[in-house]
């Protein structure tokens, strides 16, 4: 069976005059599902020309908002404002406390650390134990690799490396994104993959986390903001008099 | 002795301008050895088979063994002659006919 691929993390904006071109590529690279950060009180119109781009080049847009919360509660405050309205929610974790809180939230769907700063990457033990009670996935964008060198490149791969293993230790899913916003960086999904050989993922469980997780991911919260949906297993078949 | 598997890969790549083969081959070798050292380029055993500056295509062979590492530094080139580049394996086969056949089919 052909694999879905996806980018959850395009970091184009839609006024970007070269938003296009970017979606344009993605599709031709192979991905059939990107996804583009979204604030939280985006415009509607925004949505709509990003989902006729994507249309146009047969690809599946996904809406997507990064929080970036400097507290745990207004983590909870933003992620009940949002879970409804997002298909995919994704924390930004700048601190220890926003981490723990986030990978303990069910609603949360992406847990992501700053690449640039080795320090704030707070994805060890207790928190890979509490995302895997909670589903959440740890998302790990590839630009910092195709584009940092020396020192700052060894210092991330040593910390994905770390991270990598505690994840799979725990079972905690693994999504790929590319997070990258120039044309350039733009690598198909199999080159996502082949540079996740270098913090110690294999061909196949790297393939799976730029397919099978992030499309399963985007598939469970469609199927829960569906209007027919009640609890897992439950839905709304047929309403009316006669049932 | 044992016989060394190898494995053909077809490159394109997305550059404005024309790149020389022996740029484009530095270019891999030097992202091969600055990701992998000189040891790991030399277990990747890189020659290019063929090269195509006008359709911006290239088949360039490996040891199967070093494969991952190779397509990793393909990933990792940005940038031949001060130019960004972006480089992908858009096909991957034990022979070069292999290749070929898969090459057209990738086309349409």
């Amino acid at each position: 069976m052909r694999r879905t691929f996806c980018d959850l993390h395009l970091r184009v904006k839609t006024k970007d005059p070269a938003f296009k071109q970017v979606i344009t590529k993605t599709s031709s690279l192979g991905f059939r599902m990107v996804a583009v950060p979204f604030v939280s009180d985006f415009h509607r119109e925004e949505y709509c020309e990003f989902q006729t781009v994507c249309k146009a080049v047969d690809l599946d847009s996904v809406l997507r908002v990064d929080l970036r919360p400097r507290s745990p509660d207004e983590l909870i405050q933003q992620v009940r404002r949002v879970r409804r309205k997002f298909e995919i929610v994704c924390v930004i974790c700048d601190t220890k406390e926003v981490a723990r809180q986030a990978a303990k939230d069910r609603r949360v769907d992406l847990l992501n650390f700053p690449a640039l700063d080795y320090r704030r990457r707070f994805f060890d033990r207790p928190e890979a134990e509490l995302a895997c009670n909670s589903s959440a996935a740890l998302e790990v964008d590839m630009k910092p690799l195709i584009a940092l060198e020396g020192p700052a490149k060894i210092r991330l791969l040593s910390a994905l490396r770390r991270e990598i293993a505690i994840a799979r230790e725990f079972g905690v899913p693994i999504v790929l994104s590319s997070g990258v916003s120039e044309l350039m960086l733009l690598r198909n999904p199999r080159g996502l993959a082949a540079l996740a050989f270098l913090f110690g993922m294999n061909e196949c469980c790297a393939l799976n986390a730029v397919s099978d997780i992030p499309s399963g991911i985007v598939k469970c919260n469609r199927l829960k903001l569906d209007p027919k949906f009640v609890a897992p297993g439950i839905r709304l078949i047929r309403e009316g008099n006669d049932c | 002795m044992k016989r060394v598997k190898r494995r053909y890969l077809a490159l394109e790549w997305d550059f404005e301008g024309f790149i020389g083969e022996n740029e484009f081959m530095g270019a891999l070798w030097g992202s091969v050895a600055r990701l992998f050292g000189e040891n790991g380029a030399s277990l990747a055993n890189l020659v290019l088979i063929d090269y195509s500056g006008g359709s911006k295509m290239a088949t360039i062979r490996a040891n199967l063994v070093a494969v991952d590492m190779v397509r990793a530094a393909v990933a990792s080139v940005t940038c031949v002659s001060q130019k960004a580049i972006a480089i992908n394996v858009v096909a991957a086969s034990g022979t070069v006919k292999g290749l070929s056949r898969r090459l057209p089919k990738l086309r349409k």
